[in-house]
């Protein structure tokens, strides 16, 4: 490596003030601290000796635990063209199909976010932000395999900048980045996003007769509106490609349409023991996010007035992206509450509101999505009250 | 009342060094310095010597203009060889070329029986004049107290849970009676309690197993249980407008000292401590000792840096540079300014983590010793993670919304959310674990300098 190290050491005075290259200084720097961590020391005064953790291994340790997803993902992006279209072929050409899709993605979403985030450093003169590394890989994971990719970049780039650049940065932005493009998407192209359509790739190819691409989440609102049970709606769904397709078992290992990566609860969950045992997500709010979910789904079970809302409560931790929405969405540790106490209350209130949105609202079939922005911008006012009891305490201890 | 306080949150950093039970003689150091610098808010400070004077041990040798009573006295006896100035003339180390045998100023001296009708005013007196009043430390700030307080009690951490921190058993041996009498001066300072906090963990050291009218609580737990800022908020904590002061047993035994004996004894004994000593040992020395004749031949390479005090506290100071006043370690630390290819990817279990990330392995055994250098193991970036602050700050704080209110220079959230209980050591372990490398202990600082000062 010391042919690596000796190319930049070259290279470093023309990034360094007084250098040519001057105003890209971050730009050299993010690639330098890429490949070599810093030769800096520790100061004069102060702790000598650092924890061996940076931001970078942090997030890496992010993008790990999504692997499973964005494998899983693939292949099921595969298993579902198959499914459809009435092939039967094997796992490499279905992995390899997702992969073709699926790749193209991953790949624009960090160019196009990796470009965004290299001109606001550059402009801005700070130091590009290693979280762009989770965001990258969370956006092409909440969209449809169909997406176009242009639609991709376009959503990345306004995340970026509107969510995050324009608030100063990593750190300082109010709503979840990769939820922001999700939802960009959402209200900008609702035809490529939304609907029955897009779910499932069908490339050139006509489905087989009686094929359905509605995701679960519309199959249950259409059996809530017709009055049918939905766990047998469910079950009878699209027969034509297999049987029992939207089974719960199905459902929890994620043989179903949907976005990429957020169809397996399962994998979701291998995510969210990663994110536990590494202590880089808050377990409280994953915790607490699935029990906000299944209460909620318990009292709309308790007052059911039609059959969606009737639907078993553990049915709603299986569908859709409510799974992926809380263990990678609700905990990232900027936009979320940031008091431990706070954390509990911020699952929980997520929990709650995707299911009332599900359930009650008519318009969109998902409800964690909405459900993390809102309570994003309610995070600050929940730590609020948590810090103000601190402050009390403080006062009132004071005998004077 | 006294109590037993158990310390949950925290965090023990292990490292390779730690000093046998054993005290060695070194050759003695020929210089000693006083460096106003380990006087934090001194503000002005002027010298009542110059080059080429001699002075005795106790012979004042400079004062803070801002606090004329409190004298700083010559550790040793000696030649004045150089005042050292930095930029803008900043006073930086008044050096003393020591005498073979040090000579001592006299000042009265009390016998056990005087100490009891000892007045308060004659008490304090004696104090500023023998030079032993700045061991005695004022919160909030962490300042050299005011003589003219009076403090709501006196808080004495008896132990010293810092990484490779010395066995206070080992620096005070045989000193009981002086440390006893020291106690005794204390209590007529304050119109309070005089708290001495013991460690639960450990046996009690024979310097505190007869000590008689001072208040004793046990802490238990991981580092900082023995930071004195963690007791005082658990014991009686600070709120606005309150004044508590804290002081080392060193500074009690040096106050028994100087009533008992009428001098000014500098004599300490200091632990020479890190992964990159050979030998790793006690030895006797002074107050403000040049470093250089502890640090030759007594390190495993050239590339090492010499701290005065412990890993997460203390300060870089040359391979020839001077003891700090208050401190009773030195720690040899390995530098680590190289670069490292991936090093934020690469799994490790030769680095210690209080994170469990990705390949940060340390977590599998609790209970290694590490030897780690002073590399920075990455570079500053916004506060991202949560919540593990509080896993390291057994205080009811919210450090990362104190540290924001400092950054942003808000006083009233900085009052509200608790500046008037820490120092810089209590949040020390937050700089240590911290993934976005802020430097905490600066940011308190400053913090504590908006309020001190406006």
């Amino acid at each position: 490596m010391k042919f690596l190290r000796d190319l930049l050491d070259k290279q470093k005075p023309l990034f360094q003030k007084g250098g040519k290259f001057e105003n890209l200084y971050y730009l050299y720097e993010a690639g330098e601290t890429f490949m070599f961590s810093p030769n800096h020391t520790t100061g004069i005064k102060g702790a000598q000796v650092k924890d061996a953790i940076d931001l970078k291994r942090m997030m890496i340790t992010v993008v790990i635990a999504l692997l499973p997803c964005l494998l899983f993902g693939i292949y099921n992006v595969g298993e579902q063209h198959y499914l459809a279209v009435g092939e039967a072929v094997g796992f490499g050409e279905k992995f390899l199909l997702g992969l073709k899709l699926v790749l193209p993605i991953v790949i624009v979403a960090y160019a196009a976010g990796g470009i965004a985030e290299a001109v606001f450093a550059v402009i801005r003169k700070h130091p590009i932000n290693e979280g762009f590394l989770v965001t990258g890989m969370l956006i092409p994971l909440v969209v449809p395999a169909s997406m176009p990719l242009w639609q991709v970049a376009l959503a990345t780039v306004f995340a970026v900048v509107i969510a995050k650049e324009v608030f100063g940065g990593t750190g300082m932005n109010i709503l979840n980045v990769a939820m922001t493009a999700r939802a960009f998407l959402y209200f900008a192209y609702p035809a490529q996003i939304s609907g029955d359509q897009v779910w499932t790739y069908l490339g050139e190819k006509t489905a087989v007769d009686g094929f359905s691409g509605a995701t679960a989440l519309s199959v249950a609102y259409n059996a809530g509106q017709s009055g049918e049970a939905v766990t047998g709606a469910l079950a009878s769904h699209n027969s034509a490609i297999g049987d029992q397709l939207y089974s719960f078992a199905n459902m929890f290992f994620g043989f179903i349409p949907g976005s990429i990566g957020e169809t397996s609860a399962l994998m979701c969950l291998i995510g969210a023991l990663i994110l536990i045992a590494t202590g880089v997500g808050s377990w409280k709010i994953i915790v607490s996010g699935f029990a906000g979910t299944y209460i909620m789904g318990l009292i709309m079970n308790a007052f059911a007035a039609n059959e969606f809302m009737a639907m078993p409560a553990h049915y709603h931790l299986v569908m859709g992206g409510v799974a992926f929405g809380i263990v990678f969405m609700a905990t990232d540790p900027v936009s979320a509450a940031q008091t431990e106490r706070g954390k509990w209350l911020y699952g929980l209130l997520i929990g709650f509101l995707t299911v009332i949105i599900r359930v009650t609202n008519p318009a969109y079939p998902e409800g964690i999505m909405l459900a993390v922005l809102l309570m994003n911008v309610f995070a600050p006012l929940i730590d609020y009250y948590v810090v103000k009891a601190n402050k009390k305490r403080r006062l009132q201890r004071a005998t004077v | 009342m006294s109590k037993l306080v158990k310390l949950k949150k925290g965090f023990d950093i292990k490292l390779e060094g730690k000093a046998e039970k054993k005290t060695e003689a070194f050759q003695p150091a020929q210089t000693f310095a006083i460096k106003p610098t380990d006087f934090v808010g001194m503000q002005r400070p002027k010298v009542t010597v110059k080059e080429g004077d001699t002075v005795k041990a106790g012979t004042p040798i400079l004062f803070d203009k801002k606090l004329e009573s409190v004298l700083y006295a010559a550790p040793v006896s000696g030649e004045i060889v150089e005042i050292k100035r930095g930029e803008k003339r900043k006073l930086l180390e008044i050096k003393i070329m020591a005498d073979k045998e040090i000579s001592y100023e006299e000042f009265d001296k009390f016998s056990e029986s005087d100490l009891k009708s000892l007045t308060k005013e004659q008490a304090i007196g004696a104090l500023l004049k023998g030079g032993v009043w700045p061991q005695i430390i004022q919160r909030p700030y962490g300042i050299v107290a005011n003589p003219e307080d009076d403090p709501k009690a006196i808080f004495i951490s008896g132990f010293d849970s810092h990484p490779l921190a010395p066995d206070y058993g080992v620096l005070l041996k045989g000193q009981e009676k002086y440390f006893q009498a020291g106690l005794n001066i204390l209590k007529k300072l304050t119109s309070g309690k005089v708290h001495l906090n013991l460690d639960q963990d450990s046996e009690v050291s024979p310097v505190y197993a007869g000590v008689q009218g001072v208040e004793v609580n046990k802490f238990s737990g991981p580092h900082p249980a023995g930071n004195v800022g963690v007791q005082i908020h658990h014991l009686d904590p600070i709120n606005k407008g309150e004044i508590a002061w804290t002081i080392n047993p060193y500074g009690v035994v040096q106050a028994g000292k100087l009533f008992l004996e009428g001098i000014y004894d500098t004599s300490k004994v200091i632990a020479i401590t890190g992964s990159e000593a050979i030998k790793t040992v006690y030895t006797k020395t002074y107050q403000g000792a040049c470093v250089d004749k502890l640090v030759a031949d007594n390190t495993k390479s050239d590339h090492f840096r010499v701290v005065s005090g412990n890993v997460l506290t203390g300060e870089k100071i040359n391979h020839d540079g001077y003891l700090g006043y208050y401190d009773h370690q030195i720690t040899l630390l390995p530098e680590g300014d190289y670069y490292e290819f991936m090093g934020w990817a690469k799994p490790t279990s030769s680095k210690l983590s209080f994170h469990r990330a990705l390949g940060l392995l340390s977590f599998l055994s609790p209970n290694k010793e590490y030897a780690l250098d002073t590399n920075a193991r990455g570079e500053e970036r916004a506060f991202v993670q949560t919540g593990v602050f509080e896993q390291v700050t057994p205080m009811d704080i919210f450090p990362v919304y104190l540290l924001k209110a400092i950054m942003a220079e808000d006083f009233d959230e900085m009052e509200e959310l608790g500046i008037y209980e820490i120092i810089e050591e209590d949040l020390a372990l937050c700089e240590f674990i911290d993934v976005s490398k802020h430097p905490v202990q600066d940011i308190v600082r400053k913090g504590i300098e908006l309020i001190q000062y406006s």
